[in-house]
């Protein structure tokens, strides 16, 4: 299976860190990866992206163009990159952050209020590890025992502190069940 | 064999680097490459090593010609305009036969450019990297893992001929990460000797002499002449390139570095398609491999080089094939990155028997 993610917010959202999880996952499970961070300008107005494949064959770009799966933390990242997703592609949006809807009728769309919840659970700042556990869960392009061992390999050893609570943020993504607040909107 | 980690392509090589055996590190931080010296400043202190951020990049290549004719293994890192500062340097390391390793990690030109990716110092790099009658090696790493094994090639074959090495990546490679198997440090006691270092010796021997002046003409041509016997070994000996579905193929595109990454998927979705594509990848830009390009010629109905750049190893395309076959281009430059998509609709055209000289300026002054 092959899935290119294209993760985009704004600076300090740990937008990096959520496609360095992603990527770890990709190295446990033996796939070929790629993570590419945006490093130009736009890097420098605030916003970050990260574009990272995973594939069973050698990556060609890193540079995704066409995402199988784009997680937005703000709205200028979902404006940007809504309409380069595949059809039937998985749109992952914090709606605490970007209270958007929808605006194609050919994607597999989710809104997690993932701000909302870290904080609400005591987990400030980790609304980006809830997301990436709703993608795993909506793609399935691992496992969540994987991404646990990626967290054990991703968060630095002085801050160990660090690797409960973001295990607690990846399960609240993924258990996650989606409240339907734009389907009034859409239908 | 130690397990594979995940790095950023400007840490794998700066890491592969000091496992090779290098110690010695002078430089000045520019963007795409910044992260190379970052490492190497945290790193190598720890390893008994030096790291020095110069006062500019005309200074670090002086120090880096200092430490190469002390008999260091040592390197420096730049991006495209430092890589201009560098040159002067460069060519007095060359005129005077020190090996040292030069990374340039490419972003767009000419002037300070942008930071995007780039392959426009080509023709710097395999035709002028410096004044005079002289060249260097260039490597083209296309991989994470190759940032990281070119490191250790370099300072063997810089070591092997005398002569700086360059490695020529660009941003993607510098700034994407990978998995990549890091080599096994390297005991410096197995590092070659290098009796014609500058290293004190009270006496004991003769005196090295590392010099680039020869005021007598003759002895400058008898010099030049000297390395050239080299240089044709460097041409018999390194020519380096990957084939990838070249056996049958009648459409060969030709690229290096990370275009040659998007080339092999285009070569992979065109095949898919029936059409008999495949992918020569340049791994050593000088010396240019050109018997990997003619050994493909006899099933070959035309060439398709592809570059971030307007079109400079095409020349060396064009040279190796000796007009036997159509050599057709299609290129972005500027930092924007061609898509395998892109790079099919080409395939698609040749296979159609039409001929391409692509760049993006001329359909938008259609």
């Amino acid at each position: 299976m092959e899935m290119n993610i294209m993760l985009a917010g704004f600076g300090g959202q740990g937008i990096l860190f959520a496609g360095k999880l992603i990527a770890y996952a990709g190295l446990l499970d033996g796939r070929e990866l790629s993570w590419l961070p945006s490093y130009g300008p736009e890097m420098r107005g605030g916003t970050a992206n990260c574009s990272v494949c995973l594939s069973d064959e050698p990556i060609g770009s890193p540079l995704v163009t066409a995402p199988d799966a784009l997680l937005a933390m703000n709205v200028p990242s979902f404006d940007r990159f809504i309409n380069d997703v595949v059809p039937s592609g998985v749109v992952i949006v914090d709606k605490t952050m970007a209270n958007v809807c929808p605006t194609r009728a050919d994607i597999r769309f989710c809104g997690v209020p993932a701000t909302q919840l870290a904080e609400e659970n005591g987990l400030k700042g980790l609304a980006n590890v809830i997301l990436v556990g709703t993608l795993l869960k909506m793609t399935g392009f691992s496992t969540i025992e994987t991404l646990n061992a990626a967290i054990d390999k991703s968060v630095p050893p002085r801050k160990q502190e660090l690797v409960a609570s973001n295990k607690k943020a990846l399960a609240i993504g993924f258990d996650f069940v989606p409240a339907d607040d734009c389907l009034a909107t859409s239908a | 064999m130690s397990e594979k980690v995940l790095m950023k392509g400007n840490e794998a090589l700066a890491e592969a680097a000091i496992r090779a055996g290098c110690r010695h590190f002078f430089g000045y931080p520019i963007t795409p490459q910044t992260e190379l010296a970052a490492y190497m400043a945290k790193r190598l202190p720890r390893e008994g090593g030096l790291y020095l951020q110069a006062e500019s990049e005309v200074a670090a290549i002086n120090m880096v010609y200092g430490a190469a004719a002390a008999g260091a293994r040592v390197m420096t890192s730049s991006s495209s305009p430092g890589i201009s500062l560098k040159q002067e340097g460069i060519s007095y390391m060359i005129g005077a036969d020190l090996p040292a390793l030069i990374v340039n990690v490419q972003r767009g030109g000419p002037g300070l450019g942008g930071i995007q990716p780039s392959q426009a110092d080509y023709w710097q790099a395999t035709r002028a990297v410096g004044h005079g009658d002289g060249h260097i090696i260039v490597l083209a790493p296309a991989t994470v893992q190759e940032m990281a094994d070119m490191a250790a090639l370099a300072f063997e074959l810089g070591d092997a001929y005398r002569t700086p090495v360059m490695i020529l990546a660009d941003g993607l490679l510098g700034q994407m990460m990978e998995p990549v198997v890091l080599p096994e440090p390297l005991n410096s006691a197995d590092l070659p000797a290098k009796p014609w270092a500058l290293t004190g010796h009270g006496n004991a021997r003769e005196h090295n002499v590392v010099n680039s002046l020869f005021l007598v003409a003759q002895e400058l041509e008898d010099s030049i002449l000297e390395r050239w016997q080299r240089y044709r070994a460097i041409q018999e000996k390194e020519q380096r390139a990957e084939k990838y579905l070249t056996e049958d193929a009648e459409y060969v595109i030709v690229a290096y570095g990370a275009v040659a990454r998007i080339a092999r998927s285009a070569c992979n979705l065109a095949r898919a398609e029936g059409i008999r594509a495949g992918l020569i990848r340049p791994i050593s830009l000088w010396p240019y491999p050109v018997a990997a390009l003619q050994e493909t010629v006899a099933n070959a109905k035309a060439y398709l080089v592809s570059e971030f750049s307007m079109g400079q190893m095409v020349d060396d395309v064009r040279l190796a094939l000796a007009g036997s076959r159509p050599v057709n281009f299609f290129s972005h430059t500027g930092g924007i990155v061609q898509t395998p998509d892109e790079l099919l609709v080409a395939l698609r055209r040749l296979a159609a028997g039409e001929s391409i000289d692509l760049v993006p300026y001329q359909s938008r002054l259609a």
